[in-house]
């Protein structure tokens, strides 16, 4: 579609995977991991090559948004659409990132993390 | 916010909690070394296209003669337990990207904004960003080879750093002392929290 003229130029073509949205359908921060299920990869095969490509990259690990981006070398907005869809469609389960309100939340996972770096 | 809560259609692992510190300063100032000293990958890079159609991006007319910038982040990962893993960002070193950096730092524990002797006013952009954003952050010198040393007081007086922003030397090349870094983070964002709920409930 995108002519060769187009005055968008090449800022349109990264898009092209997701249809041309460029807003996700819900936030995702780029340090949520997800996890595909095996069942999830298989159900991925039929929703599109990059779709696929993250589900399988998902099922061994969690991985984060940035890194999805990173090894599927999808500029971070298109992978951010892309996780949002397969969330919404069951095909990627999203953990949390840290909690950003509540004292004690805050403070058990920054001890958790001050306990983590020690050990290293 | 409420992330995670409405996908129950089959059962979870363990929940996984993710956490982030953001490393912050000048082009060349050895963020991605830093990041790779205790990362369990090497550093990978994440591009963000900068379109000009982009939501939220008030001011592309920032970046001349160019209708998309693409802006690369370096980040490592280390995965503290089965249910906790901690990412390092390091900033796009062109502090012209703020809209960047305000997605960074969303959500994270607090960050290190790295300064290098040799060229300490790269350091005040990512200061300055930071003493305006509500974020728990110090100040990490790192002590090149051949760099001009300075004593902290000097540095914090060049740089003018507010009295209750840690300041410390650094070698972004070694691992014990990019954990103390880390470590520097982490407690200064806890005092930071404890400080703040002292004074949101009083005593008595």
């Amino acid at each position: 579609m995108t002519q060769p003229h187009d005055p968008r130029g090449n800022l349109v073509r990264p898009y092209a995977v997701t249809r041309g949205r460029t807003e996700p359908i819900r936030d995702i921060p780029i340090e949520a991991v997800l996890i595909a299920s095996p069942e999830a990869v298989q159900e991925a095969r039929f929703a599109g090559h990059d779709k696929y490509r993250i589900a399988v990259l998902c099922e061994p690990k969690a991985l984060s948004l940035a890194e999805l981006a990173a090894l599927t070398r999808l500029p971070l907005g298109v992978t951010r659409v892309l996780v949002a869809d397969m969330v919404a469609d069951g095909l990627l389960q999203l953990h949390s990132a840290a909690p950003r309100t509540g004292f004690t939340e805050r403070m058990d996972l920054l001890g958790r993390v001050l306990g983590g770096l020690r050990k290293l | 916010m409420d992330f995670a809560s409405s996908e129950r259609t089959r059962p979870h692992p363990a929940e996984i909690t993710s956490a982030k510190i953001v490393v912050a300063g000048g082009f060349g100032v050895g963020k991605t070394t830093l990041v790779g000293a205790v990362s369990e990958i090497e550093p990978l890079t994440t591009e963000a296209v900068m379109t000009v159609a982009g939501a939220g991006i008030d001011d592309a007319s920032k970046v001349p003669g160019k209708e998309s910038t693409t802006v690369a982040m370096d980040f490592g990962r280390i995965t503290m337990a089965d249910d906790l893993i901690l990412y390092l960002f390091g900033t796009p070193g062109q502090t012209r990207f703020w809209f960047m950096w305000d997605e960074l730092i969303r959500g994270a524990v607090g960050a290190a904004v790295l300064v290098d002797t040799r060229r300490l006013t790269d350091a005040f952009a990512p200061l300055d960003y930071f003493e305006n954003r509500h974020l728990p952050y110090l100040v990490a010198v790192n002590c090149f080879d051949g760099a001009p040393r300075y004593e902290l007081e000097e540095v914090r007086e060049a740089l003018a750093i507010p009295a209750r922003v840690p300041l410390l030397m650094c070698d972004a090349r070694h691992r014990e002392s990019v954990k103390a870094v880390l470590i520097g983070v982490v407690e200064h964002a806890m005092a930071t929290l404890v400080a703040e709920h002292e004074q949101a409930t009083p005593v008595g």
